[in-house]
């Protein structure tokens, strides 16, 4: 697991990756979790997968889930905001802590 | 014109037994629907909102209402409604004219292609629940909301029917269920058994050839949805459902009696658990505690893996529910007939002699471990057993004892309560019953679905092999009576979990055989304990 929390692009921008190691990915579950998360903070807060180059609004589920990101894939956090680095950091700790689930340690 | 519709016999398996008489009721959704007036771009956006608010409220009643386990997959899905992207692309559609219909369904139709198209089975699985949603908010639009008065008595006939459209419906309004999909392995057809409703799956028949309201037999005991029927076999099912009823009623009187054999042999009748909602309408007095909990429900669900605090607790309302009786739990069958998403391999050519029960989970010790620990925690905390299933070599059971040793250990540094359980094997591997001596586990359960499979190399869901598929053949019970005696001669229980166990007519060679503790179906309870009653052992038993 990779953890780099590092200043981006703008001023506000945060950038954090994280793999994802459930044994089937980021399923429903931990989808729910994961946007609901991103929804907390003012950031706006987008997503993708590291070996891809299309952005998901972090706090949609609808696109979070269309993702279909398999075990082992790493995922790649940007936000924007006042909250932005928190954001980030709470979202990248989720990942790593595998959603709160026990399945895959 | 007046001329009576003639009979038609449609056929179909099997995913519950039993036998129903009663209108067709056909479960449509809108896609069958009538064009709607065309109204404004802003009045179609409002209907849209609209549908999609009243679905949401549907589902939040329901997963108000629903076990746990069910109110996950319900979650999800009002997660994805609430979520603004999911109409956007139709209200653009809206906006550009289309109608608030076509619009949401292409839209959808797009999702779920998207996840039908994943190379992932998880994914792919999902698509089910987009169908859902899809078909939920387009009733809505179709004004479906307003259901036609709930029928009484009727055969509930639909393409398919995901997990939340089984919660939602009031099984007292109909006798059973006909899906032109599914599979015995779903989920629903596992619900449909543990309620006792009759249903029938993979009907050889296209809806339209069916007709709302029309009279129909559905016999879920030969496989078969006659619609039309004539008065002969409208009599016949008539006295066939009159003498199951009298059956019923008389089994029905054992039901809380100690099973015992008419020369005063006592025989332990105990319950098998595919799904703990079942079990609220049965008292554990009426049996000697589980015999078998097919804990793959637990992985059937829509959301993933259960973690290790949903096991625990699922273990644990088990215990509760036994009250200081047993509960044997079989860890993970999964492969076989019952592939798991993203878990069980995708492309075995022979998936019943491939990576199935055991040897999965040895595989996968990630997976494994969570429900180790799991049963660990709740063992300290009850009278839990535990079986492993497809057990072929001994060293596969040591492996498994070693392994739950080492996470019983980790628990207590951990500083949880644990405890190694009682461990047990199934047997239902030949070479397992052939070399039983070798293995070194607490207690035996002969699965007898699997073995007499494997003995006869005849599928038991192939038709065309059905007379080999025959438990009482004498390899079959050979092997019975060889684990059930080496059971005898080293104190450890032998106890016979398939479907064979709740056959009348197979239970005095069982008893013969020396056997005297059975599980089966909590709705074959009082039918097994009055056939105990009725059976005279032989001499040599």
């Amino acid at each position: 697991m990779t953890l780099e929390a590092k200043r981006a692009a703008g001023p506000g921008v945060v950038e954090g990756c994280v793999q994802v190691t459930h044994p089937i990915g980021l399923h429903a579950r931990p989808s729910v979790k994961l946007t609901q998360l991103a929804k907390s903070f003012s950031a706006a807060v987008r997503l993708r997968v590291a070996e891809e180059e299309d952005w998901v609004d972090a706090k949609s589920i609808v696109r979070v889930m269309a993702l279909k990101v398999k075990v082992g894939q790493s995922l790649v956090f940007e936000a924007d905001g006042t909250d932005a680095a928190q954001a980030v950091r709470d979202l990248v700790a989720l990942v790593e802590r595998n959603f709160d689930e026990r399945a895959a340690e | 014109m007046s001329a009576p519709p003639s009979e038609q016999s449609f056929a179909g398996s099997v995913a519950s037994p039993g036998l129903a008489l009663g209108p067709i009721r056909l479960h449509v959704t809108a896609a069958a629907a009538s064009a709607i007036p065309q109204r404004t771009p802003a009045e179609e956006r409002k209907a849209l909102e609209a549908a999609i608010t009243a679905a949401r409220a549907r589902l939040t009643e329901l997963a108000e209402v629903s076990d746990p386990m069910a109110a996950e997959i319900l979650t999800v899905q009002i997660a994805f409604l609430e979520d603004s992207e999911l109409a956007a692309p139709a209200l653009a559609a809206i906006t550009g004219g289309e109608s608030a219909m076509a619009a949401w369904r292409a839209a959808m139709n797009e999702q779920i292609a998207g996840y039908q198209e994943s190379d992932n089975a998880y994914f792919r699985a999902r698509a089910v629940d987009m169908i859902d949603l899809r078909d939920r908010v387009a009733d809505g639009l179709a004004s479906k909301t307003t259901a036609p008065p709930p029928p009484t008595d009727a055969i509930l006939v639909a393409e398919d029917l995901p997990p939340s459209r089984f919660l939602e419906t009031d099984w007292s309004c109909y006798r059973g269920a006909v899906l032109m999909q599914g599979s015995a392995a779903s989920h629903v057809s596992m619900l449909a058994r543990a309620r006792g409703i009759p249903m029938l799956i993979g009907l050889d028949a296209d809806l339209s050839a069916l007709a709302d309201g029309a009279a129909a037999v559905l016999d879920a005991e030969g496989g078969c949805l006659i619609q039309h029927p004539a008065a002969a076999t409208l009599d016949r099912c008539r006295q066939r459902l009159a003498r199951l009823q009298a059956d019923a009623t008389a089994d029905a009187a054992f039901l809380n009696k100690p099973a015992v054999t008419a020369d005063g042999t006592r025989v332990q009748v105990c319950l098998n658990v595919d799904d703990p909602a079942a079990l609220e309408s049965i008292d554990p007095a009426a049996c000697n505690g589980i015999g078998l909990t097919r804990s793959e429900f637990l992985f059937f669900g829509d959301t993933g893996l259960p973690d290790e605090e949903t096991q625990f607790q699922t273990y644990l309302r088990l215990l509760a529910w036994a009250d200081g009786k047993p509960v044997t739990v079989r860890t993970l069958d999964a492969g076989g007939d019952k592939p798991i998403a993203g878990l069980t391999p995708d492309q075995e050519t022979n998936p019943f002699l491939g990576q199935r029960g055991l040897r999965l989970s040895l595989a996968r010790p990630e997976v494994f471990r969570v429900q180790l620990r799991a049963l660990a925690r709740a063992a300290a905390r009850g009278p839990l057993k535990v079986m492993v299933p497809m057990v072929t070599v001994p060293a596969e059971l040591n492996r498994t004892r070693a392994l739950f040793q080492e996470v019983a250990k980790d628990l207590l540094a951990e500083g949880f309560e644990a405890r190694m359980p009682s461990l047990g094997m199934m047997v239902e591997v030949p070479a397992a019953a052939l070399a039983i001596a070798t293995f070194d586990a607490d207690f035996y359960s002969i699965g007898s679905n699997d073995l007499v499979q494997y003995v006869t190399a005849a599928s038991r869901d192939n038709a065309a092999v059905a007379d080999l598929y025959d438990p009482l053949n004498p390899a079959v019970i050979e092997l019975i009576e060889r684990v059930v005696s080496h059971g005898a001669a080293t104190g450890r229980e032998v106890s016979l979990c398939g479907d064979m166990a709740a056959e009348p007519k197979f239970l005095a060679p069982l008893l013969n055989a020396g056997l005297r503790v059975l599980s089966v179906a909590s709705a074959s309870l009082a039918q097994t304990k009055a056939a105990v009653a009725r059976c005279t052992l032989s001499e040599s038993g």
